[in-house]
């Protein structure tokens, strides 16, 4: 009994809605942090729990389709991949509940510096994940190289934007709390770059059924 | 030096084997197949693909019936075993087959076993008693029927017979043992009692596999090779035919897009 067209388009489906509540929720994370605006921090956290049941249902979905269909070649492939591809996004969601708690206790004290490195964080992360889910969608196995190697961009990003923090902590002890919660934030997004990179890992996984995880970006031949 | 390893490795080797069914049908096209020492081969593909005909290539059973014809050749330890001086019997003994349905002979379950022995020239009560007693171990039925040698072969359950059956190609001894669907017509305890025994077989003999069942091929095999219209399509480790196929018409099968 083959998996049924049907059944894998309603995973994808899945995949995708998932997919976009949680890019919304690494948006909107940052935007409460930038506008100061802790109302739309506790709706990221709020909708949280919206993701996490996605998780569960493709989990489920796949777990069923493995058990009654016993797929095998490209759509053992494609399931086990949504299988992942789930718990890295709801891993992200979760990174940006974490951002959006950081917003809402950085929104009650006075603002250190301007925030310029970090929307481009967000920026860069966020068209990481669309294009990762982009890539598994339309089985692109280009794009998900092009993902993996947005991946430095970020953690450069992310490094700049710690010694910066590091600096003013230095020299003005009493931004240290503050400073320190900022440099959460980087790290937050920097994480959910790394995220995004494993779903382009599995995309390529899925469609040249090899697995390229751990490998540098250069040893990945195509 | 990887290539002559390989080699040595092989129990069987087929060499552009052509099969023609009462001299007209062309059922096995071209046919290149390596099997492995000590491993187990699965033949896969859909009905009228040819792998029972090829399977039936390996022991002459298609020599039964007249005007069939083979072309090519199949080397096994060095000869080539589609010749026509090559002894039928002998060549059974050496390579049996195990068919789809069990077929256990009208007598006891011990004559069952000691006849092929006693073909043999193995005459000796003792002698005869040992190697029952071991093919049955062997074929992990001795606990079951240990009490009950002279009963009617008939009277074990279609699980049993199969094993019986696997028992009594075992006695001889043989290198090679081909499965020809082996638990399409038993339960699923029974199908998995057979599977179990098929991989601990390998350490004796070298297995080939013919099933319809695509998941026991991946459960119990090293090597598969699937077949479609007489030809093979792609041959390759287990693992990599089940999980990422080279050929886009194994993919089709093996996902069950046929067509």
């Amino acid at each position: 009994m083959p998996v049924r067209s049907e059944e894998l388009k309603c995973l994808k489906e899945m995949l995708l809605k998932m997919a976009a509540l949680v890019e919304l929720s690494i948006k909107d994370s940052i935007r409460s942090l930038v506008d100061r605006d802790s109302d739309l921090a506790r709706e990221v956290i709020e909708k949280d729990h919206t993701i996490n049941s996605f998780d569960v249902r493709i989990d489920e979905e796949c777990i069923k389709l493995l058990a009654l269909k016993q797929p095998m070649g490209k759509d053992l492939r494609f399931i086990t991949t949504a299988m992942k591809i789930t718990t890295d996004l709801e891993r992200i969601a979760d990174n940006s509940v974490n951002i959006a708690e950081r917003a809402i206790e950085l929104n009650e004290e006075p603002i250190l510096k301007p925030y310029i490195d970090i929307p481009r964080m967000r920026e860069i992360a966020q068209g990481m994940v669309r294009d990762a889910i982009d890539a598994f969608v339309n089985e692109d196995k280009r794009l998900a190289m092009d993902v993996i190697m947005r991946d430095d961009e970020v953690d450069d990003l992310n490094g700049m934007v710690l010694k910066e923090l590091m600096f003013i902590m230095t020299q003005d002890p009493a931004t240290v709390s503050r400073a320190m919660k900022v440099s959460y934030v980087s790290k937050y997004l920097e994480r959910i770059a790394d995220h995004a990179t494993n779903v382009a890992e599995m995309v390529i996984y899925m469609v040249e059924g090899k697995i390229v995880r751990h490998m540098l970006p250069e040893q990945i031949e195509l | 030096m990887e290539v002559r390893k390989a080699m040595i490795g092989f129990e069987l080797e087929v060499k552009d084997l052509d099969f023609f069914y009462g001299g007209s049908v062309h059922a096995l096209k071209k046919i290149k197949l390596p099997v492995h020492k000590h491993d187990i081969t699965a033949l896969i593909g859909p009905s009228g693909c040819g792998k029972t005909t090829l399977l039936r290539c390996f022991n002459r059973m298609h020599d039964l019936y007249p005007g069939n014809r083979y072309e090519g050749e199949i080397i096994f330890e060095g000869t080539n075993i589609l010749k026509k001086e090559i002894d039928l019997i002998d060549l059974r003994s050496r390579i049996g087959m195990v068919f789809q349905k069990p077929t256990p002979f009208p007598m006891s379950i011990f004559d069952n076993i000691a006849y092929g022995l006693r073909l043999k020239g193995i005459k000796k009560r003792s002698e005869l008693s040992e190697l029952v007693e071991l093919a049955l171990r062997h074929a992990a039925l001795w606990e079951e029927v240990k009490d009950k040698l002279n009963a009617s072969a008939y009277a074990l359950s279609g699980g049993q017979q199969q094993r019986l059956v696997i028992a009594r190609a075992l006695a001889v001894e043989p290198e090679v043992l081909l499965f020809d669907e082996p638990s399409s017509s038993l339960d699923p305890i029974s199908t998995s009692k057979i599977e179990e025994l098929v991989v601990e077989l390998k350490k004796e003999v070298t297995i080939i596999i013919v099933t319809h069942n695509m998941q026991q091929a991946a459960r119990v095999s090293d090597w598969t090779g699937f077949l479609m219209l007489g030809e093979l399509i792609e041959f390759d480790r287990t693992d990599k035919i089940f999980t990422n196929p080279s050929q886009q018409l194994t993919e089709d099968y093996i996902t069950g897009r046929f067509g």
